[in-house]
């Protein structure tokens, strides 16, 4: 999906507020939003796309205004509630208010048919799909060309696996695009590698 | 939506201590053990998933050539080789070398992917929207408000880790600590340089 989490090269905002000493957590119910999602993970309750899946889904506004452990959180009693676990009127209950959670999901996708296999060196466009379900093709890169880099061991192919979906673990490919074929005229010069699924990418000519 | 109830809709809003309480109270009475493993983690996160791990395995790369050619073949082994062991999802860990020309970064435009067990769990500003958003189109101008000036013939590489591989940033070694013994050397690479915001 198209979400608001998609953010690299969105515009407008300020600087990074940066500390050497930045840390991870700063309140103890943080820690154990961390723990609970992390438990529910190693119980086999959801997995980690299905986890990303869930705060991808989060109303917009409420993404944007929550902190990141509060992601966590509404990301974790989400799949509770759709898993059965519990009801949301339960969670409330015992919340003592509202629990806001995220939105339903859309329909996940299995892989593409006559993936490819590259080789380094190989130029690459990212396919122009637009899938309503998780996708883990960051909207930057869509349609772009790059160069495969590398191949990585087969992973559990996120469009599939957030969704409950039958699909055959697949490789990613490092893909190096240029910032200024990304955003031309309005990037600093860099090379961008980005982990791209087999099933996103398409030889290019 | 009359305003009188949007107001008393959020008002009624339960805190986020609220939230978690009733998540581990269900966990807990499904037989989960939620308490037990929150102090796990609290304990791995304290004690285990540190970036001195990412220091100590740059150090080790910096003294030991055969060493530094098996994490650039193979991270994850290479780490594993070091007692550091990397969740089962996390297959691949890529080490990004620098040099006196080349300079690599890691974020994830995303979520917050890391290599956490080995960078330690990432701090506020890698998982903060304004990093995210715009380390990868405006790289140079980022890491000099973060404290980076990099000459302008320096080529930066951008990492967005957008599926589970890993990456881990290789520091240039000072030339002024050629010859330190490894232990001395890990007390200098900083968690700001494992993640490529910084360089030493």
């Amino acid at each position: 999906m198209d979400g608001i989490h998609d953010l690299g090269g969105r515009q407008g905002f300020g600087r990074v507020r940066h500390s050497p000493t930045a840390l991870a957590f700063h309140e103890p119910w943080e820690v154990r939003a961390n723990a609970l999602y992390a438990l529910a993970v190693k119980l086999g309750i959801f997995n980690m796309d299905e986890y990303r899946h869930a705060i991808e889904r989060m109303e917009p506004r409420h993404y944007l205004s929550a902190s990141y452990y509060e992601r966590s959180l509404t990301s974790l009693a989400t799949l509770l509630v759709e898993k059965g676990l519990v009801t949301r009127e339960d969670l409330e209950r015992r919340a003592g208010g509202v629990f806001p959670l995220s939105l339903p999901s859309a329909a996940g996708r299995t892989n593409a048919a006559g993936r490819e296999r590259f080789r380094a060196g190989d130029r690459v466009r990212v396919t122009t799909d637009h899938v309503p379900g998780h996708v883990r093709m960051p909207a930057y890169i869509r349609g772009k060309i790059g160069v495969v880099v590398s191949e990585s061991p087969v992973y559990p192919f996120p469009d599939a696996h957030a969704h409950g979906v039958e699909a055959a673990d697949e490789p990613t490919y490092d893909v190096r695009f240029s910032s200024t074929d990304l955003w031309p005229g309005a990037a600093d010069a860099a090379f961008v590698h980005v982990g791209v699924f087999q099933s996103y990418l398409e030889r290019a000519g | 939506m009359q305003p009188a109830t949007q107001a008393a809709t959020q008002a009624a809003t339960a805190s986020v201590e609220q939230r978690v309480d009733a998540i581990q109270a269900v966990l807990h009475e499904r037989g989960m053990r939620p308490g037990e493993f929150i102090d796990e983690v609290v304990h791995l996160v304290e004690e285990q998933w540190v970036p001195e791990n990412g220091a100590r395995i740059v150090a080790r790369a910096w003294t030991d050539p055969a060493f530094r050619q098996r994490l650039l073949a193979n991270g994850r082994d290479a780490a594993a080789e070091m007692g550091f062991a990397m969740p089962r999802h996390h297959r691949h860990l890529v080490a990004l070398e620098n040099t006196a020309t080349l300079h690599n970064v890691i974020c994830c435009t995303l979520c917050s992917c890391t290599a956490f067990t080995i960078l330690g769990l990432p701090p506020d500003w890698y998982k903060d929207l304004e990093y995210r958003a715009r380390v990868v189109r405006e790289s140079r101008t980022v890491l000099a408000e973060m404290g980076l000036h990099l000459p302008p013939d320096m080529q930066i590489r951008v990492w967005d880790t957008t599926a589970d591989t890993r990456y881990i940033v290789l520091p240039l070694q000072p030339p002024e600590t050629i010859g330190w013994p490894e232990d001395k050397l890990a007390a200098i690479v900083t968690r700001d340089a494992l993640f490529g915001v910084a360089r030493l």
